[in-house]
């Protein structure tokens, strides 16, 4: 009788926790097959350098990468000198010099990616109030991910009956609350790519989606490189470990 | 109690003055322990195993970390991406903090479970308890350094609880920030602390340690070991198995650091601290959220004591409780194997546990079932409050008069051989391996 008390309150449980994590009301992501998934996931170095494209020609405009270096460029595909032509494409304030003067020189490799507005309250002024956060992070820094990014950067939809936007706003279905200041930032065309690969929403969305996964955790390939050797030296290990347990162990049972 | 034999005259001259070797001799290697030991006696040791990683990854870490409020988060991300295997460190680090907890949640359940608090060894309980409570201080305080919006939001509310105190409540609250919000004075002392707790740590490990060589091991029956025939000396016995489960949880950790190094945190601590703007939900890591679920529980004012002074005395009085634990539950026998009626309540504790989990994490007002509205998380997580107290303070007292326990074997040996297969179990057993 008591195992049985001990089944169903244990059933319950286990019901309520499932509903629990069911439960929430907003649409469910799309979810999307990336190349970075998975055990032995890796990055295509071709979307990489298709998303910096996006990022560089349209995002750049209003979201910072302050964490991300020029020199970091190397690692997804791009050349010394194609690193070196990018920074130099940029202007970076630097100083003071001997003078004691703020001066303005053409980006190095070593230099960050550089801000598109001088500080917080500039980008306000700038976006009607709203602040565009950098992206550095922002795969990591959202529930769904990537999943998410993509979902909002093609989540764009006219607002349903009786949901009223408001002047400066649009409605995306997958951000929380659904009304962002950011207007749909993708058209079809809105780049042109160096690889000739037809630039429709989707693509550029996935592209720079990528690009962004790869700016939140650069060392995602190194860690799961690393990572399978790990994990097949420990099991080897570990069945080693059991055999002279059981040998050892073969006298007491 | 015999002397090693020691033949190298350096240890010879070195163990004749500072009898290092003798002690690790009696301690790690002939130290009688009770044969019967399941796997679950594996977690004690792999607490502090992970002890030790967290203080080395943690010294690394603090090489290159900068605590101060405009340049933390940064010094954070700079290990991740510039410090060579800077993200292998700290994702050991963070994931080593979940593991810990993970490894002496089980620890101390497996201790409910054997009855590994009663006499004679309340203190080495007691020690426990207090280590638990420096991991959660520690933890917390560690959790607020990478200054994301969590870090500063949880710290905020954490803090916070103190104001509670009638009187001197807000006095406390900016003593323990050194200034009147969460601040850069805040980030600096906590990371002092932070540096500081886990050596305590291990010094109340050290005890811990001291206590449970006393009397030496609890086991799966709970009888005291009558014998040698009871008991094996620790190595290579003890040292083998222990090994193997170091092995099986490398495996399941390796697998955290490398392929979900971010599936226990929250996304929102990879967003620089604001004071400006509160996050949506505040949630602490998912080793408080039992505790905050009773934190919230208490909705209701008592007399002069409001809902909220309340619920933090909740709080910490469902850990101080087990300071009591020995002196609650007054059954002579051990075991939960002997006591019927315990074992299963033993296990209704355990979902309880896992239900306020459930309902920290989730917001108070939430329905808990979608087509019954009006049962809300605040509800369920008042009632597995209610019953978290009522198994300590009411049936654990009650059971040890009522309840019946089963008869126990006369030593270890018996049941160990006698299996629960017969006497040609036993017999066979020892052929298979020959």
């Amino acid at each position: 009788m008591q195992k049985s008390i001990t089944s169903i309150i244990f059933a319950l449980a286990l019901g309520c926790s499932g509903l629990a994590f069911g439960a929430g009301g907003v649409v469910p992501l799309p979810k999307q097959q990336w190349s970075s998934d998975g055990l032995f996931g890796t990055f295509d170095r071709g979307a990489l350098q298709r998303g910096f494209q996006v990022y560089n020609e349209v995002c750049a405009g209003c979201h910072s990468l302050r964490l991300v270096a020029y020199r970091n460029l190397i690692d997804i595909g791009f050349t010394e000198d194609q690193v070196k032509k990018i920074a130099a494409s940029k202007t970076v304030k630097d100083g003071p010099n001997d003078q004691g003067e703020m001066f303005e020189r053409p980006g190095k490799p070593s230099d960050r990616f550089v801000m598109p507005f001088p500080n917080k309250q500039a980008a306000r002024a700038a976006n009607n109030g709203a602040y565009p956060p950098d992206l550095s992070l922002m795969v990591k820094a959202r529930m769904g991910s990537s999943d998410y990014l993509f979902g909002l950067l093609t989540g764009y939809k006219d607002s349903p009956k009786g949901v009223k936007v408001p002047e400066g706003m649009y409605y995306n279905q997958y951000y929380p609350g659904h009304l962002i200041a950011m207007p749909s930032p993708l058209a079809d065309g809105s780049v042109e790519y160096a690889d000739k690969t037809k630039a429709t929403v989707n693509q550029m969305a996935k592209d720079v989606t990528a690009f962004l996964a790869w700016t939140a955790e650069p060392e995602m390939e190194d860690r799961k490189r690393i990572g399978i050797k790990v994990l097949l030296f420990l099991i080897i290990l570990t069945g080693m470990l059991y055999a002279i347990k059981r040998k050892i162990w073969s006298d007491i049972h | 109690m015999s002397k090693p034999q020691i033949t190298n005259p350096v240890m010879k001259w070195v163990d004749h003055r500072l009898p290092v070797f003798t002690f690790m001799h009696h301690e790690l290697h002939e130290y009688p322990t009770p044969k019967n030991l399941n796997y679950f006696w594996n977690f004690g040791s792999l607490a502090g195993i992970i002890l030790v990683t967290m203080i080395v990854t943690g010294i690394v870490l603090a090489m290159h970390y900068t605590p101060h409020i405009n340049h933390a988060f940064d010094s954070v991300e700079r290990i991740m991406r510039d410090v060579n295997y800077g993200w292998l460190i700290r994702y050991v680090h963070m994931n080593g903090a979940s593991a810990f907890f993970i490894v002496v949640f089980i620890h101390i359940f497996r201790g409910l479970y054997y009855g590994s608090y009663k006499a004679p060894r309340e203190l080495l309980w007691m020690l426990g308890v207090v280590i638990l409570l420096l991991m959660m201080a520690t933890a917390f305080l560690g959790y607020v350094l990478p200054w994301g919006q969590m870090s500063f939001w949880g710290a905020t509310v954490i803090t916070n609880l103190f104001s509670a105190i009638p009187l001197i409540g807000e006095p406390i609250v900016t003593w323990l920030w050194g200034g009147f919000s969460v601040d850069n004075a805040t980030l600096n002392r906590f990371f002092s602390l932070h540096f500081l707790l886990p050596f305590v740590i291990v010094g109340v490990v050290v005890l811990h340690i001291v206590a449970l060589h006393t009397h030496g091991s609890n086991n799966p029956v709970g009888i005291d070991t009558t014998g040698d025939d009871d008991q094996i000396p620790f190595h290579p016995y003890y040292t083998v198995k222990d090994l193997f489960g170091l092995g099986v949880f490398l495996v399941v950790f390796s697998l955290f650091v490398f392929y979900a190094p971010n599936y226990l945190g929250h996304p929102d601590n990879y967003v620089p601290a604001d004071p400006l703007q509160t996050p949506p939900h505040i949630v602490p890591e998912w080793y408080f959220l039992p505790f905050y679920a009773i934190l919230r529980s208490i909705t209701f004012d008592i007399w002069i004591l409001d809902a909220k002074l309340l619920g933090v005395i909740a709080m910490f009085a469902s850990i101080g409780l087990l300071f009591l634990l020995p002196w609650l539950d007054r059954s002579p026998v051990r075991s939960a194997r002997y006591r019927p009626i315990y074992r299963q309540f033993f296990w209704v504790l355990v979902i309880d546990c896992f239900i306020l989990g459930i309902v920290g994490a989730n917001a108070p007002d939430d329905p808990v079932f979608r087509n019954l509205g009006s049962f809300q998380y605040i509800h369920l997580g008042m009632i597995s409050t209610a019953y978290y107290f009522f198994h300590f303070l009411v049936l654990l007292p009650l059971l040890s008069v009522l309840e019946k326990p089963k008869p126990l074997p006369a030593s270890i040996n018996e049941p160990v051989l006698g299996g629960g297969l017969g006497s040609a179990g036993a017999v066979s057993k020892p052929m298979e391996k020959a």
